[in-house]
């Protein structure tokens, strides 16, 4: 009960207004369902991801969040026993499309994971890793320019300007999420996904990162997942819930944490169970 | 009866202690074995080694050292106008006691004094037997009396037992570390007495090679040189021929198997990779010197080379071939110990499966693949057969593959193979070849084995 009233009351920040609904949205989910071998994860999501947004995605563990993630950028592929079924759009574009390439397509839609998983790389190059491989920079002033202002944008430029040639994984915990952040960004997705991106992380760092989701908004399409219904709150404008491969409810952050539809969000987020 | 069967009797006292510890055991408990300390398979257990670790402890004592007193009391039982004068002769008259003795001829026509010997030294070695055998049974006996009586309801056998096998343990990892020891101690003190005839930097400055020494003084052009250059470059040219071969198959069979290969087809081709490893190396020996010697001079033929029959590029393509699986099956395990996350983090990036592999899985799993391929060299470095017969014995100092060489392993198999005299500088530079040849694997090995680990530790 308290729960709810506090995050009823962390949700009314003015930043946290929705999208109406009638904007078109930048991702869309119709029927997705998942099977992994003969076991079925996904059964006929119906999502769309407005653009400008920040979606969560939340419910018990083993509901299928990640899985459904993992469909917008056909991260499931390199899943061998992974069969996604029904239809995903990102700009009205067929993703699963035979004549789309998916590297090309994770090249748009990009993604942060649960643990930080920078490449045991200088800090440096582990930002210029997408722009190299994917030509869009030409010269090394491009790509100084590139690993400059992701890592600004990432809010870890300041912590690491004079070391960024040392390697990334002897950063800590947070700077190397928000390094991996960086490292997305530097791609210049549309849409980023994060998987429980501060699960990992202690308090502060996840504030840090909290901020940060709130500011790529800006000029960024972005879905997270996340265990922290104080999160979900604070960070997102709608929310989805998931539970047993179904998706329950989707509607805006406030409405659902407030006024859910249905006895089973109601009870989930009020921590009945979950 | 002979020692074997002496063993045997031990063993079944041993076996009979055992029922008699259980026995004791369940009858100090009044039938009622739940307030025994242990079960009483320990009293067994407990009674059986009483009985037997003496007894088997002093048979191996009285077998080393029986021998040694029989010899002394029959040499020095000696008539003192055939007492042999030096050690030479004392051996010889020895050897010549033993062979009669045991009913084999002897070099020389035996005088009736040796005769006499023969007969004490029969005499003696059957009184120490007999003394033995009955030294053993009772020591076993006594042991098994003294572990029965030990036998209470509070007697911890458990621990006890616990306690001698744990001894036992050491003792075993101790044989195993003292003759490493030894092996290396006598490696060095005989390459010291080498050093003695032929100074340190010739022999590992020098570049000519040909270990003949004078048998007898007047002999021309057998001085005997001892420069080991020559094998040292013979040894790294096949060396460096085998992991030009074994090196990138080795590395991106691996890489295939570990990122590209279906299960299906990993279960079928892993092991028969490992059945490389498998063949023993005499095998690819023949098959280096009797296939691809021949098939290469051939071509070296087609093409104008002078070839000979026997290749330093014979001998290093199918050394490459034996340490394939070397490479390919630790990079395999190391590419395969790279966490899934750094995969899923390239690809998240919208990285292709090479970009992946070039850019993100080979340098986290470097270190790893570093280390393989030096275990490889020391592999290549330390082996002997497919040289032996692939690669000839002409100590040439050159970097040409089509020529034959030879290595440090070949040479001490030459030196050695045939009568020697134990002391000569041709047979002591075997000991010194071999020095060198252990601080170079052993040096290779624990900085591979270094970098392998640090690697380890960095993902576990
Ligand atoms: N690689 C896989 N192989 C087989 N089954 C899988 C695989 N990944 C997920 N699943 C199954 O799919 C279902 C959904 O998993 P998913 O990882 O999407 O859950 P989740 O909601 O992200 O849970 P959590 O909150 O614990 O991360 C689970 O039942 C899981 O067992
Ligand atoms: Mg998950």
């Amino acid at each position: 009960m308290s729960e709810k009233k506090k995050m009823a009351k962390s949700d009314a920040s003015p930043a946290s207004k929705a999208t109406p609904p009638n904007a078109t949205p930048k991702m869309k989910g119709d029927k997705v369902k998942v099977f992994y071998g003969e076991k079925q994860a996904l059964m006929d999501v119906d999502l769309d991801i407005q653009p400008n947004e920040v979606t969560a995605l939340i419910g018990p563990s083993g509901c299928g969040k990640s899985t459904f993630l993992r469909c917008l950028n056909r991260m499931n592929d390199v899943i061998d026993i992974c069969r996604v079924e029904g239809k995903i759009t990102l700009d009205d574009e067929d993703i699963y499309d035979s004549t789309l390439d998916p590297v090309q397509l994770r090249a748009r839609v990009g993604m942060v994971f649960q643990k930080p998983n920078p490449f045991p790389k200088s800090i440096y190059d582990n930002v210029a890793y997408g722009p190299r491989i994917h030509g869009t920079a030409q010269s090394k002033a491009d790509i100084d320019e590139i690993v400059e202002t992701s890592l600004t944008k990432a809010g870890l430029f300041g912590e690491v300007k004079d070391r960024l040639l040392e390697p990334g994984t002897g950063l800590s915990g947070g700077q190397q999420q928000r390094l991996c952040i960086a490292r997305a960004i530097a791609v210049n997705p549309e849409v980023i996904l994060m998987d429980e991106p501060c699960s990992a992380l202690d308090p502060i760092a996840t504030a840090k990162i909290e901020e940060l989701i709130d500011e790529l908004r800006e000029n960024y399409t972005i879905v997270i997942v996340t265990h922290s219904m104080q999160q979900a709150a604070r960070v997102s404008q709608r929310t989805a819930f998931f539970h047993l491969g179904e998706l329950v409810e989707v509607g805006d952050t406030e409405q659902i944490f407030t006024n859910p539809n249905d006895s089973r969000t109601q009870g989930y987020i009020t921590g009945r169970f979950g | 009866m002979n020692s074997f069967f002496l063993i045997l009797v031990v063993i079944g006292l041993s076996v009979a202690g055992y029922a008699v510890g259980r026995a004791r055991s369940v009858f100090a408990a009044a039938g009622d074995v739940r307030i025994l300390h242990s079960l009483p398979s320990y009293y067994g257990m407990f009674v059986a080694l009483g009985c037997g670790l003496p007894a088997i402890l002093l048979l191996a004592i009285w077998l080393i050292i029986q021998p040694q007193i029989v010899d002394h009391m029959v040499m020095s039982g000696l008539d003192p106008s055939i007492m042999p004068q030096n050690a030479d002769a004392y051996s010889l008259m020895l050897t010549d006691i033993r062979n009669l003795s045991s009913g084999n001829a002897t070099s020389r026509e035996a005088s009736p004094a040796i005769v006499a010997a023969t007969e004490r030294y029969l005499a003696l070695q059957s009184i120490g037997f007999w003394s033995m055998v009955v030294g053993v049974v009772c020591i076993a006996m006594l042991g098994l009396a003294w572990a029965r009586s030990q036998i209470s309801r509070n007697f911890r056998a458990r621990n006890a037992v616990e306690k001698i096998i744990r001894a036992l343990l050491i003792v075993c990892s101790m044989i195993a570390i003292l003759t490493t020891v030894g092996i290396v101690l006598s490696l060095i003190f005989e390459s010291i007495r080498f050093f003695a005839r032929v100074p340190f930097f010739d022999f590992l400055f020098g570049i000519h090679w040909s270990p003949q020494t004078a048998i007898r003084a007047e002999q021309v052009g057998a001085s005997g040189s001892f420069g080991a250059v020559p094998l040292f470059a013979g040894t790294m040219l096949i060396t460096l021929i085998a992991m030009l071969v074994a090196g990138p198959i080795g590395l991106l069979s691996a890489i295939y198997m570990a990122e590209y290969a279906n299960p299906k087809f990993r279960g079928i081709a892993k092991p028969m990779l490992e059945v490389l490893a498998g063949i023993p190396t005499v095998v690819y020996g023949f098959f280096a010197a009797l296939t691809v010697a021949p098939m290469i001079r051939g071509w070296g033929e087609g093409v104008g080379l002078d070839v000979s029959s026997e290749s330093a590029l014979a001998a290093g393509l199918v050394m490459g071939i034996m340490i394939i699986p070397f490479v390919s099956s630790l990079s395999d395990d190391v590419i395969n110990s790279v966490p899934q996350s750094l995969r899923d983090g390239s690809y998240g990036l919208g990285a292709t499966k090479s970009e992946t592999i070039r850019h993100v899985i080979i340098p986290a799993a470097l270190p790893g693949i570093v280390g393989a391929f030096l275990l490889a060299v020391s592999r290549a470095i330390g082996e002997t057969m497919i040289v032996v017969m692939a690669a000839g014995l002409a100590s040439n100092l050159t970097a040409n593959p089509f020529e034959a060489v030879t290595t440090v392993t070949v040479q001490i198999v030459t030196l050695l193979v045939g009568d020697q005299e134990f002391d000569s500088a041709k047979t002591l530079a075997a000991f010194a070849l071999g020095l060198v040849l252990f601080f170079v694997t052993l040096g290779l090995n624990v900085v591979a084995l270094r970098v392998v680990r640090k690697y380890r530790e960095k993902y576990d």
